[in-house]
């Protein structure tokens, strides 16, 4: 299977008061096309940084110091170079191409707006062309229909209305609409585009399953309840149909029953968009369900990736085993790996699991080690091996 | 539209909302049809100029022919209360406008990036804090010279910082919100992010403030035209007919009370335009307060 997103060598530090913290370190990843990739890890590992660095949105103070991220874009064929990217680039690929579900449902959606202005506003950005395409074939239903005498009356706006859409959907930024977009009377000439935005967005709303899906867009996020929000936020990052849908805990902060249809909703769109998914969870149960391949990380760096029943079946850093060792079963007692996360201002040295690690050996404490191939598509980073 | 209801219905709720746009009701009433109201005389050219009935000093009593008398130098103070209403507008919308303008650019360019840019906008604005607000605008129109459009100008000048602090403070606020971080995740620029979704959620604080501080304005206004710093002699503005009346607060000895309407019928002006606003930024406060349940 063809790579979507080779990340190699990929660091991220934070320049804090108190020093400088690597979240991540030295960090190679592929993401295939059409695969769900998961991400486990303990918080502050590194996992949602990875997503962030993969969109160019890492928070200040945080810098991406050094590494690359390559992208192969499906529709040109081409590959990008996502942190050569000048920002403008970028942003048409941010929500476009690449597309982020958050955590908190309820955080990520502006409480000032309807969900449906707010899904419409990803079609407004991205999708300019096809707006002013429809637009452009409304009016030009309306200049053939209108008869009578406010037909005739409206005839001349429309005319008008024509020529402008007719520009939007040729050009990729035309001049004429996005100076009158500015001034407050004629804006209204271009209200066609946000009705056509309306219109996919309803469409978008009855993909992710939600009843009646007109009455729910003209509500406002505090109206809805945690999963019909999470519902609305995968609408919004699935709006442009990307190709790579990065969704950061989607489930942690929703009940089990609404965890278990939103897994099913992410296996469906997979199927049905074909796009590549990277799943950040700490929930090994979660990952287990969803993904096709999972990678641990630890301290800001990686310490396995396998399919998933390998990583499950035959785990191999000691970091996972005693992640798996550490899941509550019922009838077992829990079992807990020793000592703390390590301090990202001061990591250990070498391998940075080795203070916690049972079969710690001296040249843990010197070196770290190198991802290695143990079987097909099996990778670790550690000394045993 | 259900929103529009919705604060239409609160305004009506409260007495105290209620009062507050009675008042301010009234007071657009006055301005509005001032022509009709306090009719300017024949041949008058400039209608904002009190008319005056002679030239002697000494206030008069109210009268048929002035209701409410008139002030040292003959003027009368119906016409210039009534026109005055006018000036009181003029002063505190536009410089409450424009005030609130530069706070919004660059209390959320401050807010927004950060960093340098924060630290420059800001020091100037400790800069302008640092003086006392008052005598300030004191200095800035004694630079320029007495005019009303000076008082503006000085007003504009002492109270832009305090907005600028404010929408500052709130943007940096909203900044960190996950929806924030979500818009930028869809691909949409900083300008619309200030504006679509920054600026929208950090607004209402300063609109309240917007609106308690056009009563401050038209307050300060008036102290600077009690102290002769204001409009030109004559022209029909609130402060002025205090100013005028201030060598007669207290009458002749054995009859201190003689000439009370002087000071006191644009006294009860100012008091019940700073009064309204007052009344109505609590009241903006109470509807814009987003924890407040709606439906």
């Amino acid at each position: 299977m063809e790579d979507l997103i080779k990340i190699r060598g990929l660091s991220v530090r934070f320049h804090t008061y108190e020093g400088i913290v690597h979240a991540i370190e030295d960090l190679d990843l592929d993401i295939r096309q059409g695969e769900t990739l998961g991400i486990v890890g303990e918080t502050g590992s590194g996992k949602s940084m990875t997503a962030l660095a993969i969109l160019r949105l890492i928070p200040y103070p945080g810098r991406i110091e050094s590494g690359s991220i390559a992208f192969c874009d499906r529709d040109s064929g081409g590959e990008l170079e996502l942190l050569k990217l000048r920002e403008d680039r970028m942003r048409a690929i941010r929500g476009n191409k690449i597309s982020m579900v958050f955590q908190e449902p309820g955080a990520a959606l502006n409480p000032v707006y309807t969900i449906g202005d707010q899904i419409s506003e990803v079609f407004l950005l991205h999708r300019r062309q096809e707006l002013g395409r429809q637009a452009k074939q409304r009016v030009d239903g309306l200049l053939s229909d209108g008869n009578g005498l406010a037909a005739s009356l409206k005839r001349p706006f429309w005319h008008w209305q024509r020529r402008l859409y007719e520009k939007i959907a040729q050009e990729s930024n035309p001049f004429e609409p996005r100076f009158l977009s500015h001034l407050p009377l004629f804006r209204r000439l271009l209200w066609r585009l946000t009705d056509e935005a309306k219109l996919l967005t309803v469409d978008m709303l009855k993909d992710v399953e939600i009843p009646d899906p007109a009455r729910v867009a003209i509500h406002y996020p505090h109206e809805l309840s945690g999963g019909m929000k999470q519902r609305a936020v995968i609408a919004m990052a699935l709006a442009c149909s990307p190709e790579l849908l990065i969704a950061d805990e989607p489930t942690t902060s929703l009940d089990v029953t609404i965890q278990a249809q939103m897994l099913e909703l992410f296996r469906r769109i997979k199927v049905e968009k074909g796009a590549s998914v990277l799943f950040i969870t700490h929930n090994l149960g979660v990952a287990s369900e969803v993904c096709d391949r999972v990678s641990v990380m630890y301290a800001g760096r990686l310490c396995e990736v396998a399919s998933v029943e390998e990583l499950f079946l035959h785990p191999s850093h000691p970091y996972t085993k005693a992640l798996l060792d550490s899941v509550p079963m019922p009838g077992k007692e829990l079992r807990t790996i020793p000592g703390a996360l390590a301090d990202p201002l001061n990591p250990p040295s070498g391998c940075r699991f080795h203070p916690r690690c049972p079969n710690a050996m001296p040249v843990c404490q010197q070196e770290r080690a190198k991802l290695k191939e143990i079987s097909k598509d099996h990778m670790v980073a550690c000394h045993l091996f | 539209m259900t929103d529009w209801k919705f604060m239409a219905r609160q305004l009506v709720k409260n007495p105290l909302s209620l009062a507050g746009i009675i008042i301010i009701a009234i007071f657009v009433v006055l301005a509005i049809f001032a022509p009709l109201i306090a009719p300017p005389p024949e041949g008058h050219l400039n209608h904002y100029m009190i008319p005056r009935d002679g030239y002697s000093a000494t206030p008069q009593l109210p009268s048929e022919e002035h209701i409410f008398g008139t002030t040292e130098g003959q003027y009368d103070i119906f016409y210039g209360v009534i026109w005055g209403t006018r000036s009181a507008f003029h002063v505190g919308l536009v410089v409450i406008g424009i005030v609130v303008a530069i706070g919004i650019v660059l209390g959320s360019l401050a807010g927004y990036f950060g960093g340098v840019i924060d630290e420059i906008i800001m020091r100037i604005t400790d800069i302008f804090l640092a003086f006392p607000a008052l005598i300030l605008a004191m200095a800035i129109v004694a630079a320029i010279g007495p005019s009303l459009r000076s008082v503006m100008i000085a007003l504009t000048v002492v109270s832009w910082p305090s907005y600028a602090r404010l929408i500052r403070g709130d943007i940096l606020q909203v900044r960190e919100e996950d929806y924030i971080e979500a818009s930028r995740g869809i691909g949409a620029s900083n300008f619309r992010i200030i504006m679509r979704h920054a600026l929208p959620n950090a607004i209402y604080p300063t609109l309240v403030m917007a609106s308690l501080d056009i009563g401050a304005v038209v307050l300060a206004a008036a102290a600077l035209s009690f102290l002769g710093l204001g409009a030109p002699e004559g022209y029909a503005d609130w402060g002025q007919l205090t100013s005028f009346a201030r060598n007669w607060i207290v009458g002749p000895s054995g009859d201190p009370l003689r000439h009370w309407y002087a000071v006191t019928i644009p006294g009860l002006f100012i008091l019940f335009f700073v009064l309204g606003w007052n009344l109505l930024g609590d009241a903006f406060r109470d509807i814009l307060d987003p924890r407040l349940a709606r439906r």
